[in-house]
């Protein structure tokens, strides 16, 4: 495979691979690399690429265990936030949050997510991912993805319906 | 569109039931510009899902061509170059020994004493080289004697 034909494969996807990254990652500079990383181990794959069904769910699933891995070492260093650190704040940010952007705050909500809900809300609700193709990607039952799905939107309800009653509350 | 499907179709939606066709129908409801007061909060979750699918990868790829294949190349030209040294000094430490050719006296005396001269040098040019150090070892033992006058 040409270098100009692997890209011509590749553009209808980079976008998503790169969102999928930035939702895990959350920072936009290790989202890049971390796509450049996939594309670049894609490519070494070169002869074998054209036997496989879907180059998209194979890049999405490498692309996901990339992030997943920088996640676990970095984990894995000493520089772990703990949560309860910053709850006192939490107050004062809802009310800066009601008249501030209403998109980031749903942002935020998703990003405290676990990670394989967050994986999931990604790639249905703004990748509009088939069941079938988000169950393959993640190596999971279409049953569990739907489960996961579901307790995902509902924590996200949850906490958009807490934040509208703490503005007129 | 029916307020009341709209209701529906978001239970569903809750529950992890809908298809991307429906999605899509919730996704155009919010986006719109009369959204029924008590469906207001859900409406930033939709905006954001069509806000979040904006974001796109500006970065080059960074693609070396046949980069592996450099690596082969080059691994194969090291290890002609470390067989062909190996081999010229093994052939070359061969010719030395060489020299050494195994005859008796009784054939011909004159290769016999060429021989033994040479082997004779080769072992009193070792023997130098070990006296050599053991003249260091009596300087050592000249300074000792300068120090502790005995």
């Amino acid at each position: 495979m040409q270098q100009n034909e692997f890209i011509k494969i590749v553009s209808p996807f980079k976008d998503k691979l790169f969102r999928l990254a930035k939702r895990l990652l959350v920072s936009t500079e290790e989202a890049e690399d971390a796509t450049q990383e996939v594309l670049v181990k894609l490519w070494t794959k070169n002869e074998t690429l054209s036997e496989l069904k879907s180059i998209e769910a194979m890049a999405m699933t490498m692309t996901k265990n990339y992030c997943l891995d920088q996640l676990k070492s970095k984990r894995a260093g000493n520089l772990t936030l703990v949560h309860n650190n910053y709850t006192d704040s939490q107050a004062s940010l809802l009310q800066q949050l009601e008249d501030a952007d209403s998109l980031s705050w749903v942002e935020k909500i998703i990003n405290e997510l676990p990670e394989q809900q967050k994986l999931i809300i990604q790639m249905r609700d703004i990748e509009q991912y088939e069941y079938e193709e988000i169950a393959k990607i993640l190596e999971m039952n279409e049953t569990a993805v739907r489960v996961a799905l579901s307790r995902a939107r509902k924590t996200i309800r949850e906490r958009i319906t807490e934040t509208h009653n703490y503005g007129i509350g | 569109m029916a307020l009341d499907n709209i209701e529906k179709i978001l239970d569903k939606y809750f529950e992890g039931e809908t298809s991307i066709a429906e999605e899509n129908e919730l996704k155009d409801y919010f986006s719109s510009s009369d959204v029924a007061q008590h469906l207001k909060p859900y409406q930033p979750i939709f905006g954001y899902f069509s806000q979040a699918k904006e974001q796109q990868f500006t970065q080059e790829i960074p693609l070396q061509t046949k980069k592996p294949n450099k690596v082969m190349w080059l691994s194969i030209a090291a290890s002609v170059v470390m067989l062909l040294g190996v081999s010229t000094m093994m052939y070359f430490e061969n010719n030395e020994s060489k020299q050494f050719v195994a005859c008796t006296p009784e054939d011909s005396p004159e290769l016999a004493f060429e021989q033994t001269q040479k082997a004779l040098a080769l072992v009193s040019e070792h023997l130098n080289t070990g006296i050599q150090s053991v003249g260091y070892i009596n300087e050592y033992e000249n300074s000792k004697n300068k120090i502790f006058k005995k």
